[in-house]
Formats: structure tokens, sequence, C-alpha cells
């Protein structure tokens, strides 16, 4: 157990700046034009969630048995948006108007 | 591989290279690996909800981005009180361990009551589960599901963090305190990273 507390403390007001900095830079990323925007909202809070996991939960300085756990539900779950998309190419956009329009009247 | 099995072979094949460092540690990541594919299938879902939607409301109008901020830097800063209670353990500081412990928990508290404030405040604006003024209807539905099983995994571990706190008081040994507020640790800092997510996904894109 000893070796557990071995190593040394990663600067975890670091990790902390460099959150808060993302998290302000990701509110500035919604003001930008939508389709350029996307990309990068989704790159920073992966890099967020990335700088949670590493040093906040030490997968970093962990064995390597906890990272595979924690990295196979984000395959499923990347897996399960692809699984989702016939769910949304094959049928038309639907709207509430359009919903209300086909419903069987009284 | 312990001692115990070097001078009694026969007693222990439990334990073999193989063996964790921390059983707990392994069990609450198993655990939360579970949790992260339940989230996974709400936000992939909400994900094909929306594409398929000719009506989506824009989130950030209507759900506002001040408010899911600051409770994002609120779980930011109780990540941080957090690992530092586990540092404080480490060092031998019980006393600052529990401080740091209670502060994350105002934390958590106070990220709930403003998730308390911001859901009054929609459903007064009249957002319900199936309908809403402004468009799709399962907008409600997926923005109250996803946030309001996040606050539950807030919820819980408030009370999971006080147990670990009143326990620390209570058996004041540093290997046992240390594997207790570690294991508590990794499920809160995966109840902030889901946040992160839901950030992210649910009011700013």
């Amino acid at each position: 157990m000893a070796d557990t507390h071995a190593h040394k403390s990663p600067n975890y007001m670091a990790v902390w700046a460099w959150l808060a900095i993302l998290t302000v830079l990701e509110i500035g990323a919604y003001f930008m034009p939508p389709p350029s925007k996307y990309p990068i909202l989704l790159a920073l809070a992966l890099a967020k969630a990335a700088l949670v996991a590493l040093y906040f939960m030490h997968l970093r300085f962990d064995v390597k048995t906890l990272s595979a756990i924690a990295v196979t539900p984000l395959l499923i779950a990347t897996l399960l948006v692809f699984f989702l998309m016939p769910d949304h190419r094959g049928v038309e956009h639907r709207t509430a108007e359009s919903a209300k329009a086909a419903a069987p009247k009284p | 591989m312990s001692e115990v099995a070097l001078h009694h072979p026969g007693v222990e094949p439990a334990e073999s290279p193989l063996t964790p460092e921390s059983w707990g540690k392994l069990g609450m990541w198993i655990f939360l690996a579970g949790d992260a594919v339940g989230f996974g299938v709400l936000l992939a879902s909400y994900g094909a909800a929306r594409a398929s939607s000719g009506d989506w409301p824009p989130p950030a109008v209507h759900l506002g981005i001040n408010i899911p901020g600051i409770m994002t830097f609120l779980l930011i800063c109780s990540s941080v009180t957090m690992v530092k209670a586990l540092e404080a353990i480490r060092l031998g500081r019980l006393g600052a361990a529990r401080r740091f412990l209670l502060m994350t928990i105002a934390g958590g508290l106070l990220f709930l009551g403003m998730q308390g404030y911001e859901w009054t405040h929609l459903i007064e604006q009249g957002m319900r589960m199936f309908g809403n003024p402004w468009g799709a209807a399962l907008f409600g539905a997926s923005f109250f599901i996803i946030t309001g099983f996040h606050g539950l995994h807030v919820t819980g571990g408030v009370i999971y963090l006080g147990v670990v706190t009143a326990a620390i008081s209570r058996f004041p040994d540093r290997e046992y305190d240390y594997m207790i507020t570690e294991v508590a640790g990794l499920y809160w800092h995966f109840v902030d990273l889901v946040w992160i997510m839901v950030f992210t996904l649910i009011y700013l894109l």
C-alpha cells in the first residue's frame, strides 16, 4: 500500500486553473458562428474531461487496468451514437407543428 | 505478492500478481464504467432525438449559460477540495482533510441549490417534461431527465461524502482513511466529469 502514495501529488491548482480557463474559452466559443463552433466545443469538453480523469482521478499514475476500464464505456457510447444514426437519417424531420397536422382530427 | 503469500502458499489462492492494489478502487471503477454507459445512453438518445427534430429550441437561449457556467465552476472547485482532502490524509493531517471534505460537501449542496433555482425558473416559464412554449416537446424531457439524473448523483455524492467525513472522525487510521477517501473521490470526480459533458452537450451546443 505504501508505494501507492509514492507518486508526488500533481499540481492540483494548475489543473484547477486549466479547467477554469478551458471553461471560459468554451463559453467564448459558444458565441462563434454555428458550424465551426461544434468541434471546438466538443474538443474543449473532452480536454476538460481528460484533465479530470488523468489528474483528479489519478489515471495517469495508476495501473493501466483502470484506464482500460475507464475507456471501455467511452468506446461503447461512441458506437451507440453510430447505432442511433439510422433513427434520424431514415425519417423526415418532425416539428411540433407537423406532428399536430398529422394527428387525426376529432 | 504479500508476505503471507510467500510464507503460507496454501492459504491464499486469492492473491496473485494480478490482485489489484485496492479492491475498493477497482470496484468503484467498475461501477463508474457501468454508470458512464448509463449517461452515454441518455446523451446519445438525446442527440438522436434532437437530430431528428426540425424545431429543437436553441438551448442556451432558453436555459441560459450564466447559471450552468457558475455550476460548472463550482463542481471544478469541489473536485479540487476533494483531491486536497486526500492529499491532507496522505500527509497525516486529518483535521485539514475533514475541513476539505466539508468544503466539497458545501460545493455539492450549493450546486443542488442552483439547480433547484434553475428548474423552478424553467418550470415557471412553462417548460414541462412533454411540452414547452418554444418547440420540440422532447426538449423538456431530455433536459429534466439528464440534468435530473446528474442531480441525483450529486445528492448521492453529498450523502456519501458525509458518511466518509464521519468515518474519518470515528476511525482516525491513516491507511483506512486514505482508502475510503480515495474511492469516494473517484465517484465525486466522475460526477464532475459527467457535468462537464452535460454542460457542453445540453447547454452550449
